[in-house]
């Protein structure tokens, strides 16, 4: 990948949680870039992957903090911006769809609402258009019956249907990156497939950059182009997608032999055995 | 002699004991928690104000008897409306001519007397029925909201007016008259949490472990609507002094010759043009004592909540 | 010991043009000891069944039965010790205000268990967490831990049966391929019935004997996991549903 057709760079990424004792660090030094394309995270839970995400953004909490060298988009440092630039970056550039769905939607207002407003404040739309195109975007998500999610409460929907209402918002403004958080790990592998495609188009039609975190290595080696594979805060292997079932990391192998398999049922699945050598060993540099 | 290096010490194992990552039991868990909960409030220099100003409440009105000048009672016509800094009389005299200081400090006693029994009395009320009246919804809840609706539709000093009319005039009264009109806009914020909260999966969690409604209802969605009420109940302080002041101008509230301070603004305020202070002075008085009130429910808030604490 | 079934099970939200049928004339059973799956479309009703199932939804008819009892109202406290569930959302699922330790310390208290402290330490440790994890918010956990918490706190009262909603689409592969270890020690143990919903086939075909798949409200097929497994599929939806599960295919489009 030229550098020119960089989106977002990452340099020396670290997000830190300081308490009176001691410090956490839940991201310890990562470097990667991304282009038009769709680049996977995975990695077992708590490896910071999520962290990741949202320091991009700067949503961190509170306690965390978040240094860089620099994180940019389009050659503009997201690091040197201030707190109200920051904020147009969000949603218009850089969308997020987080990993909890139904705490990202408002509980107290119907779903259609908060689609119509979201539209609203990006395309200077007449109720009734944005009306339609909140339908349509359910329908695009594959939900039935998208008149009545339209008039439901939060509460009221599945866990498939509150993921699939996030990604349709996210997708409104139409932003150049996209950072999906677990997007489809409760959905169904039929309407999996659809919303992937949604993306997929995204990526080839109007080339954005997408960032795809989540569990399933499978899915992420089918779906994506390249792959970072994290571990306690670093990249400890980077690999194109379609190579990731010959990864060579003893911890990648692992996460591969933990997954069952339809096809050769076993009475009991393999357990990582964690090396303590893989968290000392320094970050991979993403450099293709 | 090495005492204090020792004790030092100890001080400080005492505290990394306290602030331990990796708690070893229950009670050294909330200990823990209560001390980084502490050190929180303790880094707010505003909240620390605001704690400060209502130590300071409750020192002086304990202490009333020792620190004021003067009798707040005795009158001395002579030497009526002297300004600030008269020799003897610091912050002047009222139109009977009685020390305007030892008034003060005697008045922080009603002061706090009112604002504990409504601050205790108001939002524990408004918090009960709101939460119910969410909870239970159907029935209960229409009747529950319809009550609390026919309270907020009068205006609160009538209200109070009509009870203080037939319970007697008199403190406590007013200050039950005072909490009567006071709690529904808490039950109306609780029950609106209430809503939100009684779907979420983890109601739902403690259902299936067999717990009942009214352990429900306390033990896990009182915690939850605990915070926005203590916010709610802070910024009301002010307007419940005034509300207890407008009372005793009425002559339903407090009594002359007391010196509760919303009386004492209410008298005073017959001067305000050609002698000021008689109305500014317990009028600040009521600001400070507002002012940290909300200082201290601000710095409360952040610490009750346990995803924005400091810790880890 | 005790198995699970219902008949003609119909469950409905809302009313007039909002209502919907959830759950449409589902009949299954499961044997005492046995593994029962749920697949099938997101929105199909397979969560509310487990909710029905445990009294968490309003209305509903037909015939739920566990062991020789029928299900109707309000459940005792007996029925919480003999079946419970965890909840598909580990997000939703955990009071924001309470720790590790009050969640699970309270539910022991609940179903009358003693010497709370060490049945605290071992549940988290059968679930991988280990006592640090004790006095911790869940905003200090990830997704996975927080979905471990749940899965404590349900085998707290040490139940027959588990209905369980998706117990492993938050966590990642290492620690599902831990949790489904534990789930299948645990029914050897101590011969448990589950209900598993997944959306993941491999998980499902991993865990479960019999398999029923769900379309809009409705179960269309109910196949033995040899038929899966060998992609033996009679309803359109389901082979449908087993060929999109061999992995994302790649399409090019043109932009
Ligand atoms: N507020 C916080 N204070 C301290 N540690 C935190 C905080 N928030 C998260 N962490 C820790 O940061 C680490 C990384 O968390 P992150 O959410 O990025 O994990 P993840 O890779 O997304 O995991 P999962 O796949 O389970 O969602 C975890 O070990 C978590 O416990
Ligand atoms: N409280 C509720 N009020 C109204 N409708 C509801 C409520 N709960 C669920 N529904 C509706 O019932 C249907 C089935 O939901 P359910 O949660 O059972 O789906 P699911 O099969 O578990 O899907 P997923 O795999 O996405 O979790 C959905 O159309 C949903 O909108
Ligand atoms: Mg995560
Ligand atoms: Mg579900």
């Amino acid at each position: 990948m030229s550098k020119d057709t960089d989106l977002l760079e990452v340099d020396d990424l670290w997000v830190k949680f300081p308490t009176r004792t001691e410090t956490f660090e839940a991201v310890r030094g990562i470097s990667f870039r991304l282009g038009r394309e769709r680049l996977g995270i995975v990695g077992e839970s708590g490896s910071g992957k999520s962290m990741t995400g949202r320091a991009i953004l700067r949503l961190i909490r509170k306690p965390g903090i978040v240094t860089a060298n620099r994180i940019s988009l389009h050659g503009q440092d997201l690091m040197k911006l201030t707190e109200k630039q920051m904020r147009n970056v969000r949603g218009k550039q850089i969308s997020m769809v987080m990993q909890d769905p139904k705490f990202s939607l408002n509980p107290v207002m119907t779903i259609g609402d908060q689609i119509v407003e979201a539209y609203r404040l990006h395309a200077r739309a007449t109720r009734s258009e944005a009306h339609a195109k909140a339908l349509e975007m359910l329908e695009a998500v594959s939900i039935r019956d998208p008149e009545r999610v339209f008039r439901a409460y939060p509460h009221e929907m599945s866990g498939g249907m509150g993921q699939r209402i996030m990604i349709a918002m996210m997708l409104i403004p139409d932003p150049e990156i996209l950072i999906a958080d677990e997007p489809t790990s409760a959905l169904d592998v039929s309407v999996q497939t659809q919303v992937l495609s949604i993306m997929d188009r995204l990526v080839q039609e109007r080339g954005m950059g997408l960032i795809f975190i989540s569990h399933d290595l499978n899915l992420v080696s089918a779906f994506c182009d390249r792959v970072l594979i994290m571990y306690a805060g670093r990249i400890v292997e980077t690999c194109r997608a379609d190579r990731l079932h010959e990864a060579k990391h003893p911890y990648t192998r692992g996460l591969l032999n933990s997954l069952p398999r339809l096809e050769e049922p076993r009475e009991r699945l393999d357990v990582l055995k964690r090396d303590p050598a893989w968290r000392e060993a320094a970050s991979v540099v993403d450099d293709q | 002699m090495n005492s204090a290096p020792e004790t030092k010490g100890s001080a400080r194992q005492l505290e990394a004991w306290l602030l331990s990552n990796t708690p070893t039991s229950r009670r050294h868990a909330r200990l823990g928690s209560l001390y980084k909960g502490w050190l929180k409030l303790k880094s707010n220099k505003l909240a620390m104000l605001g704690l400060f100003i209502l130590i300071a409440l409750v020192v002086i009105a304990i202490l009333a008897p020792i620190i004021s000048p003067a009798d707040p009672f005795e009158q001395n016509l002579g030497n009526r409306l002297k300004p600030l800094g008269t020799e003897g009389h610091f912050l002047g005299t009222d139109s009977l001519g009685r020390d305007l200081l030892s008034r003060l400090i005697y008045g922080s006693q009603i002061t706090l007397y009112i604002v504990a029994l409504v601050a205790l009395i108001a939002p524990v009320a408004g918090l009960f029925v709101g939460t119910m009246a969410g909870y239970l919804g159907g029935w209960a809840d229409v009747v529950l909201m319809r009550v609390t609706d026919i309270f907020l539709a009068f205006p609160r000093l009538v209200l109070a007016l009509a009870f203080v009319a037939a319970l007697g005039a008199g403190i406590e009264n007013a200050v039950i008259a005072i909490s009567l009109t006071a709690w529904p806009p808490y039950a109306r914020i609780a029950r609106a949490e209430t809503l939100t909260i009684r779907n979420s999966d983890y109601i739902s969690a403690v259902k299936l472990q067999g717990a009942g409604g009214l352990r429900i209802i306390v033990k896990h969605i009182w915690p939850l609507c605990i915070s926005s009420l203590i916010v709610r109940v802070t910024l009301d302080m002010a307007g419940i002094i005034l509300a207890a002041a407008g009372l005793g101008f009425l002559g339903l509230g407090a009594q002359p010759p007391s010196p509760e301070w919303g009386a004492m603004v209410s008298e005073g305020r017959k001067f305000i043009l050609d002698h000021w202070w008689v109305a500014t002075v317990p009028g600040l008085a009521i600001f400070t004592v507002s002012l940290g009130f909300n200082l201290l429910g601000d710095g409360l808030r952040d610490v009750l909540d346990p995803k924005d604490s400091g810790d880890e | 010991m005790t198995g699970l079934s219902a008949k003609h099970l119909n469950v409905w939200f809302g009313s007039g043009r909002d209502r919907v049928l959830a759950v449409d004339d589902v009949s299954f059973s499961v044997a005492s000891g046995a593994s029962f799956g749920l697949v099938g479309e997101s929105g199909s009703g397979k969560s509310t069944i487990l909710r029905a199932l445990t009294g968490l939804a309003p209305n509903w008819s037909g015939e739920m039965m566990v062991g020789n009892e029928v299900l109707q109202g309000q459940r005792s406290s007996a029925f919480y010790k003999q079946v419970q569930m965890v909840f598909q959302d580990p997000y939703a699922s955990l009071h924001p205000r309470h720790t590790v330790d009050q969640m699970l310390s309270e539910t022991l208290y609940l179903h009358g268990v003693g010497e709370i402290d060490t049945h605290v330490e071992k549940l988290l440790d059968d679930v991988g967490l280990g006592n640090a994890f004790r006095f911790r918010y869940p905003h200090q956990l990830s997704g996975g831990q927080r979905q471990r918490v749940a899965i404590a706190r349900a085998l707290a009262p040490e139940p027959e049966i588990l209905l369980l909603d998706e117990p492993t689409s938050a966590l990642d592969v290492s620690v599902q391929a831990e949790i489904l270890n534990l789930l299948t020690d645990l029914r050897s143990e101590h011969s448990l019935t589950y209900v598993m919903v997944s959306h993941d086939l491999a998980v499902v075909g991993h865990m479960c004997e019999e398999i029923a798949v769900m379309q809009n409200g409705k179960i269309v097929e109910i196949m033995p996991v040899a038929d899966m497994r060998s992609m033996q599929a009679k309803h359109d939806y389901t082979q449908h549903l087993l060929k999109s599960s061999q992995g994302y295919e790649r399409r090019e489009f043109n932009g």
